[in-house]
């Protein structure tokens, strides 16, 4: 399980996170839903500890990720699957050096890593693009390389940042699809996106980040009948006056 | 002022725990072994020909200039001694240096700054890698040993242009050219030059790595960091000439 607790986060004088409070049960994806610069991916990168926090700690199986020495946070990378908002795969590489590239680091033989490289592809039903380099890809492919990348270490948690922003309404369901099917292997979803159609159909668990904390958590239906005004207005998409700020804190 | 002091401060804590951080990845051999010749032909043998290039200018200027110099003064022989030593002490690394700050700083500052501000970086750790091993310790080690190899070259052909240049262009023959070159010559002339021209390659690599990976986002960012890198390197490579000056000499 993964257990934000009391997180604060500042970049000069902007608060990004303000006693973000959360926890993500395993077998299940949890959907984190906020408007643009709402610290979505701030959030995800505190929890890979890409970035420290200000204050609180994030728990990934019991361990705070702000302790761990550098082979603890090696290890800890090494069960968390990572698919960046514009997929971030490395230009110079192919598609199957930057899917094997994680195994390498691992310390698999090269017959290993062309299976799984093999397998992951499969999965993000992208075989046969093992040669060809990022640039020669469509954003959709792309982030689907990304996925496959996130897949081949086979990892505990994935964590999706804006999965299907900038794609088209298929390429987006495909997407969707891609994240139902991974949950279904057993792995722990955490999705941030500010696309609620997304949100709706790969969600199990929804939580609404507002103004640097959580607003509201519950489930697709409990989201979807919220009589939350913040909330509402958020996934109905209607524009409006600026919104009361929460404190921190776990929600209701 | 005080603001100006304090960021001066924070550079020099940053360049300091930059390269003691490179210093504790060289530990993953694992990781930066296999990136080093690649890095190495990059930008070291891929830089040979800007190097010749500047090394074959130089010694016809020093050749033309020392005989101007020298004329109705002292012994045109000492034609030879001065590009010799010119060459191999000063302008050779120097020079080579600063060539070779603008293409390899350039090159390492946009291509980290690209990966910074897109999210490579992020990803490449996210897969359990150290940035530093994998990025910084390959090109720092890379520069360190491929600038004395460039160095050496362009101390060869910078001698060797002047050379031809004395006995085409000015009244000096072969015999007194050389005269020159061996009168004043000692080996430490070149162990000198080639240790200096090492340092000049850390430093050029940090820098361009420093500046790469505090690259801000969009391709302004990017360009401004190279801007500061390119600059940056040249700065350090002056600051180690005189510090090897006073060291050395």
């Amino acid at each position: 399980m993964i257990r934000l607790q009391h997180l604060t986060k500042s970049f000069g004088a902007k608060q990004v996170l303000n006693g973000l409070c959360l926890e993500v049960p395993d077998g299940r994806n949890t959907v984190v839903i906020g408007g643009s610069g709402s610290g979505k991916s701030v959030t995800l990168k505190l929890i890979a500890g890409l970035l420290e926090p200000d204050a609180g700690q994030v728990e990934v199986d019991g361990a705070v990720v702000q302790t761990m020495d550098r082979s603890e946070l090696a290890a800890l990378r090494g069960r968390i699957g990572y698919v960046f908002q514009f997929a971030a795969l490395f230009d110079s590489m192919t598609v199957a050096q930057n899917i094997g590239l994680g195994l390498v680091k691992q310390g698999y033989d090269q017959a290993t890593i062309a299976r799984r490289v093999g397998e992951s592809l499969a999965v993000v039903e992208l075989s046969g693009t093992e040669d060809r380099y990022p640039a020669e890809l469509s954003g959709g492919m792309r982030k689907r390389v990304g996925i496959a990348r996130a897949i081949a270490l086979k990892p505990r948690y994935i964590l999706y940042d804006e999965p299907t922003t900038g794609l088209d309404p298929i390429t987006s369901a495909v997407m969707d699809d891609l994240m139902r099917r991974t949950r279904d292997l057993g792995v722990t979803g955490l999705v941030v996106t500010h696309d609620m159609r997304s949100a709706f159909t790969v969600g199990d668990r929804i939580a609404m980040l507002h103004c640097g904390a959580i607003r509201q958590v519950g489930t697709v239906e409990e989201i979807q009948a919220t009589d939350d005004p913040v909330v509402r207005q958020f996934i109905e998409g209607r524009p409006g006056a600026a919104l009361p700020t929460p404190t921190g804190g776990f929600p209701e | 002022m005080a603001s100006r002091v304090a960021a001066r401060d924070g550079f020099v804590a940053h360049v300091g725990h930059l390269s003691l951080e490179t210093f504790r990845a060289l530990a993953d051999v694992r990781t930066w072994g296999p990136l080093l010749v690649p890095q190495m032909r990059r930008l070291g043998v891929d830089s040979v020909p800007i190097a010749l290039f500047i090394a074959v200018f130089t010694g016809i200027v020093l050749s033309l200039l020392s005989s101007y110099i020298f004329t109705g003064a002292v012994p045109m022989y000492f034609v030879g001694a001065l590009v010799g030593k010119t060459i191999m002490m000063e302008l050779g690394p120097v020079l080579t240096g600063m060539a070779l700050a603008g293409r390899v700083g350039a090159s390492i500052a946009a291509e980290l700054g690209t990966m910074k501000v897109t999210e490579q970086v992020d990803a490449l750790e996210t897969l359990a890698y150290d940035r530093n091993s994998y990025l910084i310790v390959p090109r720092v080690l890379a520069a360190t040993l491929m600038f004395p190899v460039v160095t050496a070259f362009a101390m060869g052909v910078g001698v060797f242009s002047g050379w031809i240049t004395a006995i085409n262009l000015l009244d000096l023959s072969s015999p007194d050219f050389l005269k020159g070159l061996k009168l004043f010559y000692r080996f430490k002339d070149i162990w000198f030059g080639l240790i200096k021209s090492a340092s000049f390659g850390a430093a050029v690599a940090l820098m361009g790595c420093l500046r790469g990976l505090d690259a801000q986002a969009g391709a302004a960012g990017v360009g401004l960091s190279t801007t500061r890198a390119v600059v940056l390197g040249c700065e350090a490579i002056l600051v180690l000439d005189a510090f090897w000056a006073l060291v050395l000499l």
